[in-house]
C-alpha cells in the first residue's frame, strides 16, 4: 500500500509531530497575549493522534516489514523506517497524546501554557527521529532534540523552586552524559571509520588492534543509553527530576523518554555492534547490560520500597522497570533463536508500561491539581471521594506490580520466559523476586486510597473539581491497561516482528 | 459459547452494579446474580461430559480460541466442564445470590461497590472452575484476590486492614510459588507440549514427556513441581501449618464475604490440588501419600482443637473449616473412587454447610452485635427460627445422616479405610474420624452456652426476630443441604465418573 506513496512519506509520523509543534509555536508568536489553553491542547492532541493513526496504519499495512520490501532507508542510509521504528513511534505518540490531554487541566491556571505544548511535541518529534536514526550522528542529534525540550519542561513551573532545581540537576547530568555519549561515538568512529550503523558493524568485524578504542567507545555509548533510560549508573537524576517536574512532564519523561532511550539501545547495539563480532573483539556488551539490568532493577525496587512520597516512589519504580526492559538486551546471545522473543517482549513491556506508568503519573497530576499532598498518608481515603480515578490508579499499581489480571503481568511473563528460553534463568529469577518486592510498595498506594481513612477530617474537601480532560486521560490509560491483556496477541506479534527486523538487519548477529 | 456468556454476563453485571446508586444496588445485584444461577442450572440439565476433562474424557461446553503464543506454546481461551467442575460452578452461582441477600442488613456503606465486587469475584471464580488452559486459569485465580482484598479491607471489622493484607500477602506468595513450580514442569516438558492446555500437559506427563532441564532429572523436577504447587495450594485450602491467615480473614470479613470465602474460595485450593497435584502428578502424590495423609489428619485434629479453644463464634466456624478441609485432603490422597469422589462431594457439602454456619452467626451478630460465646445466652428465646437453622447446620457439620456433610464424610471414610495406595490407611482414617467427636464437642458446647438457657445479653435495645431477608437464605441453604444429603447422587454420580480416571492413573502394587 505504502509503495504508492513517495519514500519520504514514511517519515510522516515524525513530520506530523514536528509540524504540529511548529504550528503551535507560530500561533503563540503571532498572538502572544491570547491565552488559549484549550485550543492549544486540542491541536496538540490531534497532532499526536494523527501521528499515532498514521503509525498504526503503517504497522497494519506492513511498512518496513520484510514481506513488503523491507525497511525504507532515506538520506543516504542515515534514516531507516522499519518495524522497530514504527512500534516505538506508536508508543511515543500514544504517551504524548495522553500527556497533552491531561496537561490541559493541569495547567488550567498557568499564565502561558503554550510553550508546554510545543516543547512536548518537539521532544516527541525528537523521539520519533530517534526511532528511525540509522547513523550515530543522527542518533546524537535526535537525542539532543529530545533532551533540550525536556530540560525546559522539567523546569516549566519557573516560580516553583522544586521544578527549577530539578531542571538544573537534570540539565547538568544530561549535559555530562551527552558529552560522554558523543565522545563514545567519536571513538567508535575512530575505530571503525563510519557512522552508519551497518558500516560500523562491518568495521567491528575487522578491528585490527583498535578493539580497545572501540570498546571504550561502546562502554561510553552504554553510559549515554543508561542516562536516557534512567538506569544505573546514570539514574540519580531521575528521582529528582520526576519529583520536581510538573506531573504530566514526569509522565512524559518516565514513559516516552525512557522508551526513546531503549529504541536507541535496541537498534544501535544490534545493528552496529553485532554481539558475535563484539564478543570476539573482547567487548561483551550483553554482559554489561546484564549487570546493569540486575543492579538497576534491584536498586530501583529497594529504593522505591522506602519512599514516603508517591511521586518519588513512582520515580524509583520507573528505574526498576528500566531494569526489566534492559533484560531485552542483556539476555541476547549470539545466534540464539530466542533473541527475537526476548527483545520483542521487552518492547511489548515498554508499550504496556507506556500506558500504565503514564496513567500513574497522571493520577499524581490529578492529585496535584486537587492539592491533596504528596505522601502516601495524604492519599488516605481518596477513593471515598473519587472512586473512578482511584480505581484506575489501583489498576495501574497492580499492573505495574505484575499481577495477573492486568497487562503488566503478561508483558513481564513474556519477558522472563524469553530470558529463560535464552538461558538467562538467573535474570528472570531476579526479575521475579523484584516483582514480588514491588507489590509491597505499589499496594501501599492502593491501601492508602481504599482502606485508610483521610489524614484529617477535612482532607477530602480538597477534591472540589472533576477536571474532565485529566479524568479522561487517566481512565483511558486504565482501560488500555486492562484491554491490553486480552489484546496482547497483536502487540507481541508486532513487537517480535520489530525485533526480528533489527536482528535480521544486522546480518551476522 | 454458553460458558463465555455465563462469565461475560457476570462481569457485565458487576459493572452495572458498580455504577448503580447505593440505594438499590443490593436488590439489583440479587436480581442479576440470579441469572448465572439459572444459567448454571441450564448447564446442569444439558451436561454431557464423560470421564475427566484432563485425562481425555469428553468435555462439556468446550470452547477454545487461540490467544497468544509464547516460547512456541499457544495460550488459549479454553474453557469446559466435567463432573468435577460442574458441581463447583453450581455451588458458586448458588451461594453468591444468597450471600448478596445476606449482605442487605450488615452492609450499609458504599453498597454499589460492595455488590459490584461480589459479582466481580463470582465471575472470576467461575473462570477458575471452568478454565482448562493453565494461563487462563492462573489469570482468573489471581483475579479473585483483588476483589477479596477490597471486600475484607473496606467493609471488614476493626482489624480489617491487617487481615486484608495478611490474606493478600499469604495467598499471593503462595501463588508465586505454585506458578514457579508449574512453570518448571512445563519447561521440563520441552517440545512434547504445544500449548498450555491442562489436558495436553496431563497427557504429556502421563506419556513420559518430562525431560531433564538445566541438568536436573525429570523425576526430581516433577517432585519439586509437586511440592511447590502443593505448598502453594495448601495455603489456599488451608492446611496446617499454612492456615493462620484464615481465622484473621474470616473474623474481620463481613458475613457475606466469609460465606464466599469459606464456601467457594477454599474450594479453589482443593480443586486445584485435585486437578494439578493428584491428576497430573499421581506418581509423586502416591510416593508422598503418607506425609500428605499425616498432614491431613493433623489438620483435622489440630483444626478441631483450635476451634475448641475459641470464644468467638466466627472463629469457631473458621477453624472448623480447617478441620473439614483435612478430610478433603485425606479423601484425595487415598486414590480410591470413593475417596476422590467423596472429597469432591465434600467440597460442595462443606461449601453449603460452612456458608450456612457463617450466615447464621452473622444473623445473630446483626441482632446482638457480639459473637463472643460468654456475652450472650438463650438466644433461642428471641430468634427461634434463626437459632433452629443454626442448630440444624451445626448438626450437618457434625455429620448427621441425611445431610450433605454426612454423605461427604461417609464417602471419604469408605474410600479411605481400605485404600491400597496409602499405607496404614485404617489408622489414618480412624484418627481422622476421631475429629468428628471433637467437632461435636465444640459445636454442642458453644450452642449450649449461647443459644439455650435463660436469655442474657446486655443491650440497650430489644433483641427481636431477624428480618425475612436474613432468614430466607438460611432456609434455602438448609433445604439444599438436606436435598443433597438425601440424594447425593445428584452430584455424586457425575463426580464419580470424573474421579474414576484419576484413580485409575495410579497403579498400585498390592
Amino acid at each position: 500500500m505504502s509503495n504508492a506513496l513517495p519514500a519520504w512519506s514514511a517519515l510522516s509520523p515524525a513530520l506530523l509531530l514536528g509540524l504540529t509543534g511548529l504550528a503551535l509555536l507560530l500561533v503563540d508568536t503571532i498572538r502572544p497575549n491570547e491565552r488559549s489553553n484549550t485550543s492549544m491542547a486540542v491541536v496538540s492532541a490531534l497532532g499526536a493522534l494523527a501521528s499515532l493513526s498514521v503509525t498504526v496504519w503503517f504497522v497494519v499495512a506492513g511498512t518496513g516489514h520484510a514481506d513488503t520490501g523491507g525497511a525504507i532507508t532515506l538520506l543516504e542510509g542515515a534514516v531507516k523506517v522499519d518495524t522497530l521504528a514504527l512500534f516505538f513511534t506508536a508508543i511515543f505518540a500514544s504517551v504524548t497524546a495522553l500527556v497533552v490531554v491531561a496537561a490541559h487541566d493541569y495547567f488550567h491556571d498557568h499564565p502561558r501554557p503554550a510553550a508546554f505544548y510545543s516543547l512536548t511535541l518537539f521532544a516527541a518529534t525528537g523521539m520519533a527521529l530517534l526511532a528511525v536514526a540509522n547513523s550515530l550522528a543522527v542518533v546524537f542529534v535526535a537525542l539532543e532534540m529530545v533532551s533540550l525540550p525536556s530540560y525546559a519542561l522539567v523546569a516549566f513551573l519557573k516560580k516553583n523552586r522544586g521544578s527549577v532545581e530539578a531542571g538544573l540537576k537534570y540539565f547538568l547530568v544530561g549535559a555530562l552524559s551527552s558529552a560522554v555519549f558523543l565522545f563514545g561515538i567519536s571513538l567508535v568512529y575512530a575505530a571503525t571509520g563510519s557512522l552508519i550503523l551497518g558500516d560500523v558493524a562491518s568495521g567491528i568485524e575487522s578491528l585490527d588492534g583498535l578493539a580497545g578504542i572501540a570498546g571504550i567507545g561502546i562502554v561510553m555509548i552504554v553510559g549515554g543509553v543508561a542516562f536516557k533510560t534512567a538506569s544505573v549508573p546514570f539514574h540519580f537524576w531521575a528521582p529528582e527530576a520526576y519529583e520536581g517536574a510538573p506531573a504530566p512532564v514526569s509522565a512524559f519523561l518516565s514513559s516516552a523518554s525512557k522508551a526513546a532511550g531503549f529504541v536507541v539501545a535496541f537498534r544501535v547495539f544490534t545493528e552496529a555492534f553485532p554481539l558475535g563480532a563484539s564478543v570476539t573483539a573482547g567487548i561483551d556488551w550483553a554482559l554489561a547490560f546484564a549487570v546493569l539490568a540486575a543492579v538497576t532493577m534491584t536498586l530501583g525496587n529497594f529504593a522505591a520500597a522506602v519512599q514516603e512520597e508517591v511521586k518519588r516512589m513512582l520515580a524509583y519504580s520507573s528505574i526498576g522497570h528500566a531494569g526489566y526492559a534492559l533484560i531485552g538486551l542483556a539476555a541476547l546471545s549470539s545466534g540464539s533463536p530466542g533473541n527475537e522473543a526476548v527483545m520483542g517482549a521487552a518492547m511489548a513491556h515498554l508499550l504496556v508500561y507506556g500506558f500504565m506508568n503514564t496513567g500513574a503519573f497522571l493520577f499524581v497530576a490529578l492529585a496535584e491539581r486537587w492539592g491533596v499532598g504528596r505522601t502516601f498518608a495524604d492519599y488516605g481515603g481518596l477513593a471515598q471521594r473519587a472512586p473512578v480515578a482511584c480505581t484506575a490508579m489501583a489498576v495501574f499499581m497492580f499492573s505495574l506490580a505484575g499481577l495477573p489480571p492486568f497487562a503488566g503481568f503478561f508483558s513481564k511473563y513474556f519477558l522472563f520466559m524469553g530470558a529463560i528460553e535464552n538461558g538467562f534463568l538467573w535474570l528472570a529469577a531476579l526479575g521475579a523476586v523484584n516483582s514480588v518486592i514491588s507489590l509491597y510498595y505499589y499496594s501501599r498506594v492502593v491501601r492508602a486510597m481504599f482502606l485508610d481513612d483521610p489524614a484529617t477530617a477535612s482532607a477530602l474537601d480538597a477534591i472540589d473539581v472533576r477536571p474532565t480532560a485529566l479524568y479522561a486521560a487517566v481512565v483511558f490509560a486504565a482501560v488500555a491497561t486492562v484491554l491490553l491483556l486480552p489484546g496482547f496477541g497483536p502487540v507481541i506479534e508486532a513487537a517480535e516482528a520489530a525485533a526480528e527486523g533489527v536482528i535480521a538487519a544486522s546480518g551476522s548477529f | 459459547m454458553i460458558l463465555e456468556a455465563l462469565i461475560g454476563f457476570t462481569f457485565l453485571a458487576a459493572l452495572v452494579v458498580l455504577l448503580a446508586p447505593n440505594a438499590w444496588a443490593g436488590r439489583l445485584a440479587l436480581a442479576l446474580s440470579a441469572v448465572p444461577f439459572v444459567g448454571s442450572l441450564y448447564l446442569w440439565s444439558r451436561f454431557d461430559a464423560v470421564g475427566n476433562a484432563l485425562t481425555g474424557g469428553t468435555i462439556a461446553f468446550e470452547s477454545r480460541y487461540e490467544w497468544v503464543e509464547v516460547g512456541g506454546r499457544t495460550v488459549s481461551w479454553f474453557v469446559g466442564l466435567d463432573g468435577i467442575s460442574l458441581p463447583l460452578v453450581v455451588l458458586t452461582t448458588f451461594l453468591v445470590p444468597l450471600a448478596i441477600l445476606s449482605a442487605w442488613t450488615p452492609v450499609d456503606t458504599r453498597q454499589s461497590q460492595f455488590y459490584g465486587l461480589m459479582l466481580f469475584m463470582e465471575a472470576n471464580l467461575l473462570g477458575v472452575f471452568t478454565a482448562l488452559d493453565f494461563f487462563l486459569w492462573f489469570v482468573f485465580w489471581e483475579a479473585v484476590l483483588v476483589p477479596m482484598y477490597f471486600l475484607i479491607g473496606v467493609w471488614g471489622g476493626p482489624r480489617r486492614k491487617y487481615a486484608a493484607i495478611k490474606f493478600f500477602v499469604y495467598t499471593n506468595a503462595a501463588s508465586l510459588l505454585m506458578f514457579l513450580g508449574f512453570m518448571s514442569l512445563t519447561f521440563a516438558l520441552g517440545d512434547s507440549i504445544g500449548s498450555l492446555g491442562l489436558p495436553e500437559i496431563t497427557q504429556a506427563i502421563a506419556d513420559g514427556g518430562l525431560e531433564p532441564w538445566f541438568g536436573i532429572s525429570p523425576g526430581r523436577i516433577a517432585m519439586v513441581a509437586f511440592l511447590a504447587t502443593f505448598a502453594g495450594f495448601a495455603v489456599k485450602v488451608p492446611i496446617v501449618p499454612f492456615h493462620t491467615w484464615l481465622p484473621d480473614a474470616h473474623v474481620e470479613a463481613p458475613t457475606p464475604v466469609s460465606v464466599l470465602l469459606a464456601g467457594v474460595l477454599l474450594k479453589m485450593g482443593t480443586y486445584a490440588l485435585l486437578r494439578f497435584n493428584f491428576t497430573m502428578l499421581p506418581e509423586q502424590a502416591s510416593a508422598l501419600a503418607v506425609p500428605i495423609a499425616a498432614i491431613a489428619v493433623i489438620s483435622v485434629i489440630y483444626g478441631a482443637m483450635l476451634a475448641l479453644a475459641q470464644k468467638d463464634l466466627k472463629r469457631i466456624v473458621a477453624y472448623s473449616s480447617v478441620s473439614s478441609m483435612g478430610y478433603v485432603i485425606l479423601g484425595l490422597v487415598v486414590f480410591t473412587e470413593y475417596g476422590v469422589g467423596g472429597a469432591t462431594f465434600q467440597m460442595v457439602a462443606h461449601g453449603l454447610i460452612s456458608g450456612l454456619m457463617f450466615m447464621a452467626v452473622g444473623v445473630v451478630y446483626n441482632a446482638t452485635h457480639t459473637r463472643m460465646v460468654g456475652d450472650m445466652a438463650g438466644m433461642a428465646d428471641r430468634m427461634p427460627v434463626t437459632v433452629g437453622i443454626l442448630v440444624a447446620g451445626a448438626f450437618g457439620y457434625m455429620g448427621l445422616p441425611l445431610m450433605a456433610g454426612f454423605a461427604g464424610e461417609f464417602f471419604i471414610f469408605v474410600g479411605a479405610f481400605g485404600a491400597p495406595a496409602l499405607p496404614y490407611a485404617p489408622v489414618f482414617t480412624a484418627l481422622a474420624m476421631f475429629g468428628i467427636v471433637i467437632v461435636a464437642g465444640y459445636l454442642l458446647s458453644a450452642m449450649q452456652k449461647t443459644l439455650f438457657g435463660p436469655f442474657r445479653l446486655e443491650t440497650d435495645y430489644e433483641v427481636g426476630r431477624a428480618p425475612f431477608h436474613d432468614v430466607a437464605p438460611l432456609a434455602v441453604l438448609l433445604a439444599a443441604i438436606v436435598v443433597l444429603g438425601v440424594a447425593p447422587d445428584l452430584f455424586f454420580e457425575m463426580i464419580r465418573d470424573a474421579a474414576l480416571p484419576v484413580v485409575e492413573g495410579v497403579s498400585v502394587d498390592v
